[in-house]
Parts: structure tokens; sequence; C-alpha cells
């Protein structure tokens, strides 16, 4: 076992894990974040997307014990008070979501992406949802979604 | 509280949205309970073995073992197969852990039982096998052939089932017609790739005999009954939940080999037991799509005015059926004709066992196999009869109807108007633009050429007549239910069969039942996926949630507004005949004023103070809809593509999707699907197959081999669902749109590819249109020339 200490959506947490376990393993089974979704072995879908220390990272490719010292941001803390973010509420008017497990993921990756890009194209868009898959939406509404909220709106192509 | 707005066709943000965008969905793997245990399969490194021992002590050593269970060590039946197509099939027993050989990757031969995942996944690798390798053939024509190795000894043969739709009209005009064409076309494996895996808890009540089994499934109702056969669970005492499921696509219509083993251990041990897929036993273990090979014969006239259509097909089952496998292609059967009108019609298929995953249901099953072969069949037609490919369509389509009309295949599609479908996405393509551009580029012999791409399709939804399944041999009905409770403060309870994975059925149907009894949707509650809950229901699949279950909260509803009338009469002092129903309300004829809405007749029928005699309390009704004929989607797909003549590489351009589905409920849903459905069949034309090694190893085993496309790939997509020809099958109109663009895309664009190349020589080119596989036609075309 190995000492952890780290600050998840805010609060500070110290635990003992074992070496191997990942930091979405962590998150969801011994912090009860179950909001970060696990979808594949092989880091390519993109469903357990965090923050780490404000950078969007896949947390099925940390371990936990990478994220000693560290601030992780999980989609719990993304709305406040069960007021939706702006970004969560253009995925709501924009049909952004069917089954709702890669969202979390789309929704951590792409406010890291608008941080740095506020108004970007709808081909930045794309490029920058390449390492989170979606099996439902075919990304069209999700691509519009992040446009809207960035203020931006679809055919502004690059 | 009282609405008089119409919902139906408005459209209505999801209800479902707040807990999945927030991260408070419960899908199956946030669910955990005290005392439970996990759940890890033993699938050992062989593909085609005969088992000589398998070794569990090391494994049973292991820290947090609870046990180590072989197939003697539970007493489980053999896993459902509920389609015996034909009277002399041949059923490969199947059972949740194979004793004597294993037969695919995904093949089990034991499970270990741990105090956590990780312990259950470490014994699982320390459990040995040791076992006789066998040759393993994952080609279909090769397991067809003579003296191929059997994957079920016992059955004699490799090829278990053959099934011949009787055909129709004179079979001879595949000799005489003055065109003939003659095509072979592969379509490859999928593997569906849902992004939350499978998985399952199973808890319950040793001393009671009570148990209950949270899955990610789409058919928990399915999955009652047929487990209760397995397990020897009392059907009574079996309750199983679909909690939030992340996705389905057919891979979770079926019943499993880990549900039923979760079920027998926490029944045998008295613990919870839960197991949660890995993406690499994702791709061995939950059923694959497709995989089959077409000959085609299309007899027509000189101007391509087709004759007659045939089909011999040859598909993949796997090395066991699952749920439904034989049954897909058979699904197929009936829409080889598309929206056409020829008077021969003969279509036929050999199910054959291979050394793979078992074959099933994926989004579409079998309805985008044939749409597959029937429209790039229509393409070659028109090559050969020097047309373009829009004309031929155009001459060959049904004419309009909008009652039941009988079709060659012999069955009767509800209504159709196909010819507008078409000029609609012509329109929206800017079809004669596009073909000038293509000969611009053809005449400056560009590196880059266009191609265009057109399918119009017809399918099948609302499964099913439940007389028509039973002649099919289908071993249950193809009904729905819906149960309507009105509550004394206004709002009104749906619980429905029909169990969504992102489909927005709290919302649709909450709009159906806000238009029906003239209540907000806000104040509708729509309760589904809990067979103690919801006990009538047939799930979710083939595009019938709407078609069936959506028309059976039609009919509870009437039943409520039936009882409903009988206390507004009484309470207002007139006959029942003197009442409409208008503007959500029940009005006495000439005094519309003098009214009672729903939720006041709720209330008088809870607090039932005053009721009239013989009525009941309460304001509820249940419905049980068993559709009278199958609906029928139909549309005009079209896309360009811009191809690569020096490396291959395809790009779509421009791709619309013109759907009839019938009414529309919520245009923003539809239109959703049909973005997820098209993406679909792009992934399927051209990115997505299951490819093996010569030793029948899986090589696309993985989300990095397999490649599913992310938003750079998939293109910006054109719909139009304004078109609304009513089904005459439901009094809601309606049809289906689930799997129409999965059904209609893979054609679209490869004859987009193909026609981008026909100035070459190009004729052909396989799913996908990979990069290599379009290099390689242009050489061999190329080659051809020379």
């Amino acid at each position: 076992m190995t000492h952890v200490s780290l600050t998840v959506n805010g609060a500070h947490h110290q635990a003992d894990v074992e070496p191997r376990t990942l930091l979405v393993y962590f998150l969801r089974e011994q912090l009860g974040l179950t909001g970060t979704n696990v979808g594949c072995d092989t880091s390519s879908c993109g469903s357990c997307t965090v923050h780490l220390d404000g950078e969007s990272v896949k947390s099925c490719t940390l371990l936990a014990v990478q994220a000693d010292g560290r601030e992780v941001t999980t989609i719990e803390a993304v709305a406040t008070d069960g007021e939706l973010s702006p970004l969560q509420e253009s995925f709501h008017r924009h049909h952004g979501l069917q089954c709702g497990y890669c969202t979390p993921g789309m929704i951590m990756a792409a406010s890291s992406f608008l941080k740095e890009n506020p108004s970007p194209t709808e081909e930045e868009v794309r490029e920058a949802l390449e390492g989170n898959l979606c099996r439902c939406t075919g990304y069209q509404n999700i691509v519009e979604s992040i446009l809207d909220a960035a203020g931006q709106t679809s055919g502004a192509r690059a | 509280m009282v609405s008089t707005e119409r919902f139906i066709g408005q459209p209505v943000l999801r209800k479902e949205d707040p807990d999945l965008l927030t991260g408070q969905a419960r899908y199956i793997d946030d669910w955990t309970m005290p005392g439970m245990v996990w759940m890890a399969m033993v699938r050992p490194p062989y593909v085609h073995a005969t088992i000589e021992a398998v070794d569990t002590t090391a494994a049973a050593a292991m820290p947090g073992v609870v046990g180590v269970f072989t197939a003697d060590d539970l007493d489980l039946g053999a896993l459902p197969f509920v389609w015996p197509i034909t009277e002399d099939i041949k059923v490969p027993v199947h059972y949740a852990l194979t004793k004597d050989k294993i037969r695919f990757a995904g093949d089990a031969v034991a499970v270990v039982v741990a105090a956590s995942r990780e312990q259950a996944i470490d014994a699982a690798e320390a459990v040995s096998v040791r076992a006789t390798v066998l040759p393993a053939i994952t080609d279909i024509e090769e397991a067809a052939a003579d003296g191929a190795t059997l994957i079920h000894e016992d059955l004699g043969t490799n090829v278990t089932v053959h099934w011949v739709h009787g055909g129709a009209g004179d079979q001879g005009v595949f000799d005489t017609a003055p065109v003939i064409v003659t095509e072979r076309y592969i379509q490859p494996r999928l593997i569906p790739n849902a992004i939350e895996p499978r998985g399952c808890l199973a808890y319950g009540v040793q001393s009671m005999g009570e148990y209950t089994l949270v899955s990610s499934t789409q058919i928990p109702h399915i999955v009652k009954v047929t487990l209760s056969g397995v397990t020897g669970i009392a059907e009574q005492k079996l309750r199983v939940i679909a909690p939030d499921v992340g996705g389905g696509f057919g891979s979770k219509l079926n019943v499993y080999a880990e549900e039923a083993l979760a079920l027998g251990l926490a029944k045998k041990l008295g613990v919870p037991v839960k197991w949660i897929e890995g993406r690499g036993e994702n791709y061995v273990g939950t059923i694959h799509g497709r995989g089959v090979l077409h000959d085609v014969t299309l007899a027509a006239d000189k101007d391509g005015k087709l004759i007659g259509m045939k089909f011999v097909e040859l598909a993949d089952m796997g090395a066991y059926y699952q749920l439904l496998t034989p049954g897909i292609p058979e699904l197929g059967g009936w829409v080889y004709m598309g929206p056409y009108d020829p008077q021969t019609y003969w279509y036929e298929f050999r199910g054959v066992l291979t050394n793979t995953t078992p074959t099933d249901a994926y989004r579409g099953a079998g309805r985008p196999e044939a749409t597959y072969v029937v429209e790039r069949a229509m393409d070659a037609l028109a090559r050969k009869v020097g047309k373009d490919p829009a004309e031929v369509r155009r001459i060959n389509l049904h004419p309009p109807f909008d009652e039941a009309t009988p079709f060659i295949c012999g069955l009767s599609v509800d209504s159709g108007n196909f010819e507008p479908l078409l000029d609609k996405a012509l329109e929206l393509v800017d079809y004669d633009a596009m073909r000038a551009e293509q000969r611009t580029r053809r005449d400056r012999g560009d590196v880059k050429q266009l191609g265009i791409g057109i399918t119009t399709y017809i399918e099948m939804c609302g499964l099913a007549p439940s007389n028509i399944l039973g002649a099919l041999r289908y071993a249950a009905g193809g009904w729905d239910g819906a149960t309507i409770e009105c509550l004394p403060l206004g709002e009104v309870i749906l619980k429905t069969g029909t169990s969504p994975h992102g489909q927005g059925h709290e919302t649709s149907w909450a709009q159906i039942v806000a238009d029906g009894l003239g209540v907000d949707p806000d104040k509708v509650t729509v309760l589904h996926g809990d067979t103690m809950i919801t006990p009538l229901g047939m799930d979710t699949y083939g595009s019938r949630s709407l078609s069936v279950g959506g028309v059976a909260i039609h009919y509870a509803m009437e039943k409520v507004k039936e009882k409903a009338r009988t206390i507004a009469a009484h309470e207002l002092e007139v006959s029942e005949d003197d009442l409409d129903w208008s503007d959500g309300s029940f009005r006495v004829k000439g005094a519309p004023d003098k009214a009672r809405t729903i939720p006041e007749i709720a209330l008088s029928a809870w607090h039932a103070h005053a009721l009239p005699d013989g009525v009941e309390p309460s304001l509820h009704a249940t419905a049980v809809y068993d559709p009278k004929n199958f609906t029928w989607p139909s549309g005009a797909h079209a896309c360009v593509v811009e191809v690569d003549t020096e490396t291959g590489h395809t790009d779509i351009l421009r791709y619309v999707a013109v759907d009839d589905c019938g009414t529309v409920i919520n245009p923003m849903i539809v239109e959703g699907q049909v973005h997820g459905g098209v993406a679909q069949g792009v992934a399927e034309a051209l990115y997505e197959e299951a490819i093996y090694d010569d030793l029948g190893n899986l090589m696309t085993s993985s989300m990095t081999q397999y490649l599913i496309p992310s938003a750079m790939e998939i293109p910006h997509m054109i719909t139009d669902n304004s078109q609304e020809t009513p089904s005459s099958t439901n009094p809601l109109g309606v049809k289906g749109i689930g799997e129409a663009g999965t059904i209609a895309s893979p054609p679209t664009v490869i004859n987009a590819v193909v026609d981008a190349l026909s100035h070459l020589g190009v004729t052909d080119v396989g799913k996908p249109a990979s990069p290599e596989r379009v290099w390689r036609a242009i050489r061999e075309a190329k080659g051809a020339l020379a």
C-alpha cells in the first residue's frame, strides 16, 4: 500500500492505495465518485476523462499515486448546487447525449479544450474530441453543443 | 397543470438529461452492495480445442478467492435460444461454461469468485487448462465445405440451418430476362461496441428463494423469463432490473452466460455477485454482427426496370446460437425487394457455424445486410443499362399507397410514398451540380475524384404481430404493455414495457401522454426497465418501442378516458354522449365552460366520495397492444465522396438522410437517432471490420485495432424527416427510426466510392472501403484495362 494525498473536487483526501490502482478506480471505488466511467482497457474511449490540475486527462492512464499532491476535478463538480454549467446546459439544449455513458468524459474534455481555445471552429472542436468516442450521437450534436457554449455556430469551418 | 398545448411533433428537451450530464446516473458498475463479491470469467487462450483438464487449485489458493467453479459445480440449464426458424434446424448445445471443447475465444471453462475485482481477475489468470488444439475455422465458405473440421461433432455438419423464402413469381426470369446482373458481395463481421461494456449484479435471499438481477441489458423482461428456466429460480421470485444502460445497438439484446452464472452463484453462495466486462472480453464474449456473403441476381428489361430479384446468402452464425442468431438473416428476408416492385422474388440463406463469437442482432439486424446488397446491385444494374442510378431507382419505385398493400416478399406494407423522398435527397445533395463537378474532375483527370451514392430503402419495424412470430417459429410474442396511473394531485405515472438505453422514451412517451390526457409533459413520470414495476413488457430492440410500446400507451389512455368520461358525465349531470373531449377536457356540448380535466377527475376517483354506481375508485388503466402488422419506414439517402486515387483515401463531403418514419413524436430525438445510425453505417462502410488471423485469433481485439470513428471521421449530416406518411398499422401513425440510418448508409457510401472510380473500370470495393482496399481496386481495374 502506498499513501496518497490529493485534492478532489476541492476536498482534501488522504488514502492508502495499492500501487497498481488506477486513478479512475480510486475515484470510483474509494471516493464513490461514480460519474467518471470506464469504457475500454486501452485509453481509447475517453469515458474516464477528468481534470488533473485543470487539464483533461484520461484517468485510466494514470495511477492513483501519480495524482499525489495534485488537484483532480470530476464531472460531479461541474454543476453548482444542482445548476448545470453553461456547457452542460448546451448539451441538454442540443441533444448532445443519448445513453449518456461517454457524456461525463465529453464534458470534461470539452471544458478543458474551451479554456485553451474559447472561440473554436467546428474543425477544431472535432479535432479536440478525437480521443473521446461516442457510439450514439454521431458527434454532430456534441459538436453543436460545444460550439454553442463557446458562442460559435456550426458551419464555421476552418 | 392542465395543458391544451400539442406536444407531439415538438422538440421537447429530454427529461433524462440532468443525471446523465452531472455524473449522477447509475450504470451497472455504479451498483455496489454490502458483502458483495466479484466474478471473473476464465477464458483460456484457445479458439478451438478439446479440453483435457482444468486445474483450479492454484487459483483457489490465491488471496481473496471465495471459490473457483466449473460447469459441474453449478446446476445451470442450457442458455436460451428462442428462434429455431426451421423444423430441421440443428441447434448446438450451449452452456454458460463449456465442458468438452472450447469453440471460440469467448468460451469460458470456469468462473472465479473473489472479494475484489482485481483478485478475481488475477485468480482467473491462474486457472490452468490443458487442451488439444484443433484447427480453427473463421471463414464461412471454408466451414461450409465438405470435410471441414466440425465445430459441434454431434451435429454432423457446420451448415446447421437452411431457410428458404417460398419465393414468388416466375423463377424462369433469371434465365430469360433481357438484362441479368449477377454480383457477389461480402459483408465483414462487426463488433457492436456500446461504450458501456456489459455487466451485472445478482443478489437475493436464499431462504426465500427470491433473487434480483441488475443487468446492463436491453431486455429485462426476456432475461427474466429465460433465466428463470436456466437457473431454476421461480419466475415470480426473479426480478430483473435494467439500470441506466450505456448503449446497446443489439449487443445487449441477448441473454448471456455471465448473467446466468452471476444468478447461479448468488443462489449458491448467498452473497451478492457482481461481474463487469472488460473491453477485451467484450470483443470476444459479446455478440458480433453481420458476417455474410450474398450471391445476387437481378433480372430486368433493357431500360433497367426490375423483373426479378434473387438472393442466396451464406451467414456466419459463430460457434453457438445466442438468443436469436439464425433469426437475424431471416428478418432481412422480408426486405430484399426494397421499395421496388418486381414480379419475381427469391431469398434463401444457409447458416454456418465457425470458431468465432456468435453473431446476433446488431443495429438493423438483417435489414442492413439486405439493403446493402439490393442497393449495390441497383447501381450495378444502372451501370449495365447505361443509366443514371437515380433514374433506375425512380422507374422501379413502388407507386404511393396509404393502406396496407401486399408486396412481393409476401407481407403487406403499411404505407409508403417513395418518390418524393428520392427527389428531396437529390435536391439536398445538389445532385445535378455534383454530377457536373464529377464530369469536370474526370475530364481534368484529377487525382481526387468525386463519387455520388444513392440508396432508396424500405425497412420493417414494429416487431411484431404475435401470430406472425408464431408462424415464424419465434418462441415469444411481439406485444407490449403500458399502465397509466393518474395520481390525485394531478401527476401521471406511465409504466412502459419498453426498456430505453439512450432513446429518450421518458421524454417521447411523456409527450404522447401529455397530448392524450391534456397534461404537461413535466407532470408525467415514465417508469421502465424493472420487471417488478413494469411486468408487462417485451423490451427495446428492432425499432419497436414506439410502434408497439408507444401505441400501447395510446390504448391505455383510451381506457383511462373511457372511465374518466363516465365520472365527468356524472359530476356534470349530463349523459356521456353529451360530452366532447377537446382542449384537454371533457366539455358539455353547447356549454364548453362546463368541463372536467383529467387531473380533476383523478382527484374525484381517488377520494371516491361520489362516484357513479359501479365505478371503481382510482383512475388507472393497463393496455397490452399486439400489432396487427409490422411498420415500414422508408427513405432515400445520398452522399458525395472525394476519393484520392493515389492514396485510396475517402472523404465524405456531403451526407443527406431523408427518412419517412411516419408520425414524428419528437423531431430532436428522431434527428439524433438518424445521426447515430448514419454514423454507425459510415463506420461500417469505411472503417470497421473484425479480422482474424490464420489461427483464428481476433486481430482487431481492442479499440486500438478496431477503428471506431471519432468526431474527425464522421461527417456533418443533413437530415430531413418532414415527410410523415402515417402508418396504417396503428392509430398514432408511427413507424420507427432507430435503425434507418444504419440500414441506408453503408450502401450509400460504398456506392459513392465505386461511383468515384467507375470511369477507371472499378465495379466493386468491399466494406470497409479502407485506403488499402480502394487503392487495390484501382490497381486491379487498371491491370484489367491494360
